[in-house]
């Protein structure tokens, strides 16, 4: 027999492929099929918002955090809204404060479908996406309903919400609600114990609690390693310390259980609605500071002084006394941060964001070595990985 | 071992343990924040995250930010988790365009993109980075975008060209000028004179003293 010369094989995946979610390129270098070495390229989304954000005053910047994860875009608002309550020190009204932990678990709960069923596409499964995405509709109607907007809704505001919600929309949460439980069984049946599903996940890409730490992963990642660590428990904000739930965790941190936390996610998430429908108090939705917060359009016929109000909040905006913070939110991804320097004026002087899905794609590298080229594509997809906020 | 609960007995235990490389150590909004000198960073992080009391074994985010009037412009800011200790600190040191900050990547495998994406956007540089590539601008990208001297337009914009058949790079051409309005209001922004307005404080030499109102001479 001869010696043959093998050498390794370099290949581009992406940046046009369903399996990378997105933008993502990624530069393999294959042994045969096992993975040598995974080379993520992004940026290629990137639209500066950060910068751009430096440009803006603050309500102007709100917009700008929808279109970061699109996938859930009111809790990235949520998580600038509380960085600028907290440096203003406003008080935001309990009913703002339920509306926001309401849709925040709306958008979680979106988010959660398309990561899982679209999860479940690259890994074979074609019938959970079709069936999810109804769902999805429904939900992105009750955004629609309360701010007009299906997807990017600019609703969480520093100091409450843009609009007060009806009854009859809270109404119709709840009975929706009943209804998804059947929803997440149904979904359950066709994955959870599906004999190509768990091939394709079981053992994939694992990683250690201690991997998992160093990495700087939150949210779902890290809790299928096996830390009962949820922002909305160990820090909580808006109403999040009056809600009863659970935090499901994984034990092996393969991708099999960053599916099923997920899959538990959800049921949480609904209980957290209930709660919010059942306990909504009445009573005002904004901050009652005309300083902050533009003032009734009927006042406005009458009042001199609330039409100055709303002209300066609409031209300059308000002044954010100088500090910094770095606030956090548990978003469905992992821990959403903002950390935003104010230096008096009506514009933010630095705005950071910190995505959870940066920190997650950086260890898709060390996840997918030593595994099958057909393996990368389940461990991005259990990351739950979106480039709108990863490239910014 | 000291017991360590609160934001302020970390400050405490903190601030005597690193001292000498501690500039400044403060909390604001129940935010610990620690300035650190730049040499000693990685000494610093190294003690945050395997003390017994701290346990900040997460690098959550590292960003920087630009203060061109500044000697040295540059803040590295570091946002540490502690997941036992259910606390945050934020360690900052400041640097310069030439000085690089030693890398965190031997401590935490997450600082390595964090670095990156400092490099690429401020052009900060780290030194003992073992792939201190651009991250986020595009491939042949020249400059630093969040510099504060750097415009909101850029200097390039890139489009297809069908003739040539391939996406051409030109300098950027505005239709119209970019404004930035000054929004600030004089009422509360306004620190010198305004225009027309020399004389409202100006004390004439022999004007008489005018007489209150009500009051008799």
């Amino acid at each position: 027999m001869t010696d043959t010369q093998i050498k390794n094989f370099t290949l581009n995946f992406g940046p046009q492929h369903p399996a990378a979610h997105g933008v993502l390129r990624l530069v393999l270098e294959l042994d045969g099929e096992i993975i040598d070495r995974a080379d993520p390229h992004i940026g290629l989304l990137h639209r500066g918002t950060e910068k751009l954000i430096e440009y803006k005053s603050y309500l102007q910047a709100v917009p700008y955090f929808d279109r970061l994860d699109y996938v859930a875009p009111q809790n990235q608002e949520h998580a600038f809204a509380l960085a600028v309550e907290r440096l203003t020190g406003m008080a935001v009204p309990p009913r703002a404060q339920y509306i926001r932990v309401l849709y925040a678990e709306i958008g979680r709960i979106l988010n959660h479908i398309l990561n899982i069923t679209a999860y479940a596409m690259d890994v074979g499964a074609m019938t959970p996406m079709l069936w999810g995405f109804e769902h999805r509709e429904l939900l992105m109607e009750f955004c629609e309903r309360a701010s007009g907007a299906r997807l990017h809704m600019a609703y969480f505001r520093p100091g409450g919400v843009a609009a007060d919600i009806p009854q009859k929309l809270l109404d119709d949460i709840d009975a929706w609600a009943d209804t998804y439980t059947q929803f997440i069984d149904d979904l359950e049946s066709l994955l959870t114990e599906n004999r190509i599903f768990k091939q394709r996940t079981v053992d994939i890409g694992v990683v250690s609690a201690d991997e998992a730490v160093d990495w700087g992963f939150s949210g779902p990642n890290l809790r299928a390693s096996g830390f009962a660590w949820d922002l909305r428990k160990s820090q909580p904000y808006d109403v999040y310390a009056q809600m009863d739930f659970d935090i499901p965790i994984g034990k092996n941190g393969d991708c099999y259980d960053r599916y099923l936390v997920r899959v538990y996610e959800m049921r949480e998430s609904l209980k957290i609605i209930k709660q919010c429908v059942a306990q909504m108090p009445q009573g005002a939705v904004t901050v009652d500071d005309n300083k902050f917060a533009p003032p009734k359009r009927r006042e406005m016929k009458h009042s001199m002084e609330a039409l100055i109000h709303h002209f300066k909040l609409y031209t300059e905006g308000y002044h954010v006394p100088a500090g910094s913070t770095y606030t956090v939110v548990e978003a469905p991804k992992g821990e959403f941060g903002v950390y935003l320097i104010a230096d008096g004026t009506n514009k933010p002087y630095r705005c950071k964001i910190r995505a959870p899905g940066f920190a997650h794609l950086q260890a898709l590298d060390m996840m997918s070595r030593g595994h099958m080229l057909a393996d990368v594509v389940a461990n991005i997809g259990s990351l739950d990985i979106v480039f709108g906020e990863i490239d910014r | 071992m000291a017991d360590v609960d609160s934001i302020g007995d970390l400050l405490e235990y903190v601030t005597d343990r690193i001292g000498p490389a501690l500039v400044e150590a403060k909390v604001k909004n129940g935010e610990l924040t620690l300035h650190v000198e730049r040499d000693q960073i990685v000494k610093v992080l190294a003690f945050l995250r395997d003390d017994p009391n701290c346990q900040f074994k997460q690098l959550m985010d590292i960003a920087g930010v630009d203060y061109p009037e500044r000697e040295r412009r540059f803040d590295v800011v570091y946002n540490l988790l502690s997941l036992t200790g259910n606390m945050r600190v934020r360690v900052i040191v400041e640097t310069d365009e030439e000085t690089p900050v030693a890398s965190a990547v031997e401590l935490f495998s997450s600082a390595g993109w964090f670095e990156r994406e400092a490099w690429d956007l401020y052009g900060i540089f780290f030194s003992g980075h073992p792939d201190l590539r651009r991250i986020l601008t595009d491939y042949g990208f020249e400059g630093h975008p969040l510099r504060k001297d750097f415009p909101l337009t850029g200097y390039v914009e890139v489009r297809y060209d069908d003739e040539q058949k391939r996406v051409v790079y030109e300098p950027v051409k505005l239709t119209q000028e970019f404004r930035t309005f000054d929004f600030l209001s004089p009422w509360e922004g306004m620190t010198q004179q305004l225009p027309g307005d020399e004389k409202a404080n100006v004390v004439p030499p022999n004007a008489p003293t005018t007489p209150v109102p009500g009051s008799k001479p």
